[in-house]
This record gives C-alpha cells, sequence and structure tokens, in this order.
C-alpha cells in the first residue's frame, strides 16, 4: 500500500485537533474535539465544514456523452436538464453496483460525476472500457479540492464569501463558474447528511482561500469542522446508503430500495438492465430495511439478524443516533418472513436484541 | 495531553483502573481512555457470581464508532455491577474514576493488584504509547 494522500486542508484539520485516520488512501479527520455526537448535533442545528477532497470527479465530454452516459446509469439521464444533479447507481451486467455517483449536467455535451473515493479508480476503468462514440473521460480528481458546508446556517455562511444568489440554488441544483471568496468553483446544493447544505468544488490551488474564507464566515454563524464519523452517522439517519454497505458487487441497486434510481424501462439498454428486471420479477431474497431497536444495544456491521431463531439477514450500517437518541440500522433481511413480523431480533455478541422494522429515512428534516 | 490520572489507584496496560476495597477491588476505564473511546452509548457487564480472569474480557463498553472489551486487572469472582451505566452509560464519559465504576471483583491474589502500575508508572505509560502512535 502506498502512503495515504492528504488533500489540501491537512494542516487545518491538524491543528484544530481533528484526529486523523487512513480512509481509503487518505488522510482525512474521523472527528474533532467536541466528539461526534456534538458534530451531529451541529450539522443538525447550525452548521458544520467537512473536507470532502477524496471524492473522485471525472468529466464526460463530446457528441455522444448523453447517449454514453444513458448506457452506464440506471438512471434516465435524457430527463436532466442544464445545471441540474442526478443521482445514479454504476452498474455490471449482472445487476451489481459498480458504485454510485452525481451526475452534474453543464450541457448536453459536458457532465461532471462525482464517484466514491475507494472507487475512483475502479470506476474509470471501467468507464473507459464502455466508451464509444465522440467521448472523451477525463479524470481529475488528483486536481480537485471538495468541502461540504451542511446544516441550516450554509447558506448563510457560503453567501457571504460570493455575489451569485445562492437562495436560487435548489436542492439538487449547481452553478459552475462561481466565484467563491475569488476562488473559481462549482457550488451545488447537495450533501451526505439529510441536512441543506452546499457542495463546493475547486482546484486545489486555491483550496485553501476557499477552506479560510468559509471558517472566517461560519465564525459568527458557529460553524464548527465535522468529521467521517459524524458524516457516517448523519447519512445512516437520513438513510443514504453507503457504497460497500448498502449497495455492492454482490448487492443490487432495488435491493437497496433505490427503484426510483433504476429506469427499468429507459427507452435505451443501459448496463444490468435486463438482469435487473429478471430479478425484480423473480423477487429478491433479500431486501433493505430500517430497523429499531427496542433494547439498548449497538447495531453494527454484519450482525446477523434473527427471527424464531432462524437467521434471515445482516445489518449493513447501524449506529446510535444522536439526532433520535435511538440506535437505528439499515439491513438486509429476507422480505417473505418480513411480510408476517415487525420484530426480529439482532444478534449482539452472543446475546439477542429485540428490534423492530421502521420506515426510513429515520430523519427527515423539517421545511 | 490532558487527562486525569488519581492518586492511589492501580491501572493496567488496557486502561482500567482497580481501587482496593478490603477483599475486593472496584474496576473502571481510565480517563485516558474514555476520552480516546469518545461519547459512550453501550455497556454490557458481567453477571454477578461470574469469575473473571486477569487479562481476559470481563465487559464490553461501546461508543458510537467503537467497541471495546473492559479486561479484568485481576482473577476474581464478581460481587457487583453498575446497573446505572446500563441507562447512562455516558456516566464513565463524566465522571470515569467515580460514578462510572463498572463492577467489583473478590481479589484472589493480592500480588496481582499489586503488580499493577500505579499513578507515575501509568502517566509514563501513556505518554510513550503516545509517542508510538
Amino acid at each position: 500500500m502506498s502512503k495515504p494522500k492528504k488533500t489540501p486542508f491537512y494542516d487545518k484539520h491538524v491543528a484544530l485537533n481533528g484526529k486523523i485516520v487512513d480512509y481509503n488512501g487518505w488522510f482525512l479527520p474521523v472527528q474533532f474535539s467536541q466528539g461526534l455526537v456534538e458534530e451531529v448535533h451541529d450539522t443538525r442545528k447550525r452548521a458544520t465544514i467537512f473536507d470532502v477532497s477524496h471524492m473522485g470527479e471525472v468529466t464526460v465530454e463530446g457528441k455522444d456523452a448523453e447517449a454514453y452516459l444513458q448506457k452506464i446509469l440506471t438512471n434516465d439521464v435524457s430527463k436532466l436538464k442544464d445545471n441540474a444533479i442526478m443521482y445514479s447507481p454504476v452498474c455490471y451486467p449482472e445487476g451489481g453496483v459498480v458504485d454510485d455517483i452525481l451526475i452534474y449536467r453543464f450541457n448536453s455535451e459536458y457532465y461532471f460525476l462525482v464517484v466514491n473515493a475507494a472507487n475512483t479508480d475502479k470506476d474509470f476503468d471501467w468507464f473507459q472500457e464502455n466508451t464509444f462514440g465522440d467521448v472523451k473521460l477525463q479524470n481529475l480528481s488528483p486536481e480537485y479540492a471538495q468541502i461540504a458546508l451542511q446544516g441550516p446556517n450554509s447558506q448563510e455562511i457560503l453567501q457571504e464569501l460570493t455575489g451569485v444568489k445562492l437562495a436560487d440554488i435548489k436542492f439538487y441544483r449547481f452553478l459552475g463558474d462561481v466565484s467563491v471568496a475569488g476562488v473559481n468553483s462549482i457550488v451545488s446544493r447537495t450533501g451526505y447528511t439529510g441536512e441543506d447544505g452546499f457542495e463546493v468544488y475547486c482546484k486545489n490551488e486555491g483550496a485553501l482561500n476557499v477552506w479560510d474564507a468559509v471558517w472566517e464566515a461560519g465564525q459568527k454563524k458557529d460553524l464548527r469542522p465535522a468529521g467521517l464519523g459524524a458524516r457516517d452517522v448523519l447519512r445512516l439517519e437520513a438513510s443514504l446508503p453507503l457504497y460497500g454497505h448498502e449497495l455492492s458487487k454482490e448487492l443490487n441497486p432495488l435491493q437497496a430500495g433505490l427503484d426510483r434510481f433504476v429506469a427499468l424501462d429507459k427507452d435505451v439498454p443501459f448496463n444490468g438492465q435486463g438482469a435487473l428486471k429478471q430479478q425484480k420479477e423473480e423477487g429478491f431474497s433479500k431486501k433493505l430495511f430500517g430497523l429499531e431497536m427496542l433494547e439498548r444495544g449497538v447495531p453494527r456491521e454484519n450482525y446477523p439478524v434473527k427471527v424464531d431463531e432462524k437467521e434471515i439477514g445482516w445489518i449493513s450500517s447501524g449506529s446510535y443516533s444522536p439526532t433520535l437518541d435511538k440506535f437505528i440500522a439499515m439491513g438486509f433481511l429476507d422480505p417473505e418472513i418480513m411480510k408476517q413480523t415487525e420484530e426480529v431480533s439482532v444478534l449482539i455478541r452472543k446475546r439477542s436484541y429485540r428490534a423492530r422494522i421502521t420506515k426510513m429515512p429515520f430523519y427527515r428534516r423539517g421545511k | 495531553m490532558d487527562f486525569n490520572v488519581i492518586e492511589g489507584l492501580k491501572y493496567t496496560q488496557q486502561h482500567e483502573w482497580a481501587r482496593q476495597e478490603g477483599d475486593t477491588a472496584v474496576v473502571g476505564l481510565s480517563d485516558y481512555a474514555q476520552d480516546k473511546l469518545g461519547e459512550i452509548v453501550f455497556v454490557e457487564l458481567p453477571d454477578i457470581g461470574a469469575a473473571v480472569e486477569a487479562g481476559k474480557s470481563a465487559a464490553v463498553i461501546e461508543s458510537v464508532k467503537a467497541v471495546a472489551d473492559l479486561y479484568a486487572p485481576v482473577d476474581g469472582t464478581v460481587t457487583e455491577v453498575n446497573e446505572t451505566l446500563l441507562d447512562q452509560p455516558e456516566l464513565i464519559n463524566q465522571d470515569p474514576y467515580g460514578e462510572g465504576w463498572v463492577f467489583k471483583v473478590e481479589v484472589k491474589d493480592e500480588s496481582q493488584l499489586n503488580s499493577l502500575m500505579d499513578k507515575p508508572t501509568y502517566e509514563e505509560f501513556i505518554i510513550k504509547e503516545e509517542e508510538e502512535e
């Protein structure tokens, strides 16, 4: 393994007493001194700043860009307008998931894709293998930094740094060529926390200027740093899937309940279409459910789930939820058995703890 | 570094503390360890009457992100557990040497207790461990 890479903000994390870990080949803060629980509350109530520079960025250019994306994405990219963003799984022909990504449409011949850090190289190879016609791909990941500003105070903070009226950028919309603290950036109203917020992409050279400006503007608005630990809990509370947990080569997007991002009836064929249609018809042996513990106990990844002593699945993500003050989890369970019961038990070490099925998302922010 | 090590307690290399009270020892997690672990959200206690063995897991302490074993500092029989922790595991964060105690054990062999670290030795041990990180 090569030495983990540092993002442009590494020294900031160290100065803020961030606890640094190696996350998929990147040195990133898992939490700061106020602790993960406070970071979650800060994000829900005020605002937090996350370094998400590990995320990968790939551009797709050319006359056939849209047709190409229609082939590799399960979602229907023909519905995407300029300056709008779409979420989509990317599937193998067998239906398993290569990655789940965001697609930013600048115009019909220029798209900006945001992919998971751990998958960047794998994705890029896969994207390359599937090209046809006039399509040019570029992996810009090494050149780009990304900041996520999340929480209800985000707009007010970021507005101080740009002339663009941020209120006009709606959820899952973006603007390119935005000057943020004088640095050319892409600004989108997106995030991985279930909270209002923005993500700002810029080249590494200007990144520290953006960070410092956001930090300074944030001081009047209780802005605090947050790490990967809080990010993972926030996304679980909002029931957002994480590759490697709810999606993988062995788990397809329909099992994970992402039906609305899989345009099975898209009028052009896409990777995985046949397999997914067939599997949907046959039914799935495991589907994703939301769980809430009825007894105190922390459900964690890979813990078995049982009904009447029979193993019916496993936990894919689980944690204490600071926002709900409950123990929550997502897990892949046998849907046939779940038709007959609301209650299951989670095996934590050697003991069974009662849990019940609950609607997802666990947390939804108020309007 | 900002952690509290109390005079008069004995400490293990796995960051448990033990306080002798007659022929029993009260056992808990050190301030340094609770700080490292972060917000504690769950504690699994041993059964009263259970035989515990020095260096073997006797309880489980979980923070939001991590699962940690609490090892018995000495051999013996569990005589009491801190059931308040079941509902308020955060007491370990708030008061690791007081309200956050975990269990009491009847000590079989007092020399095991005496061989644990005292305050200055444990402080040095932590500093060394920090440097190695």
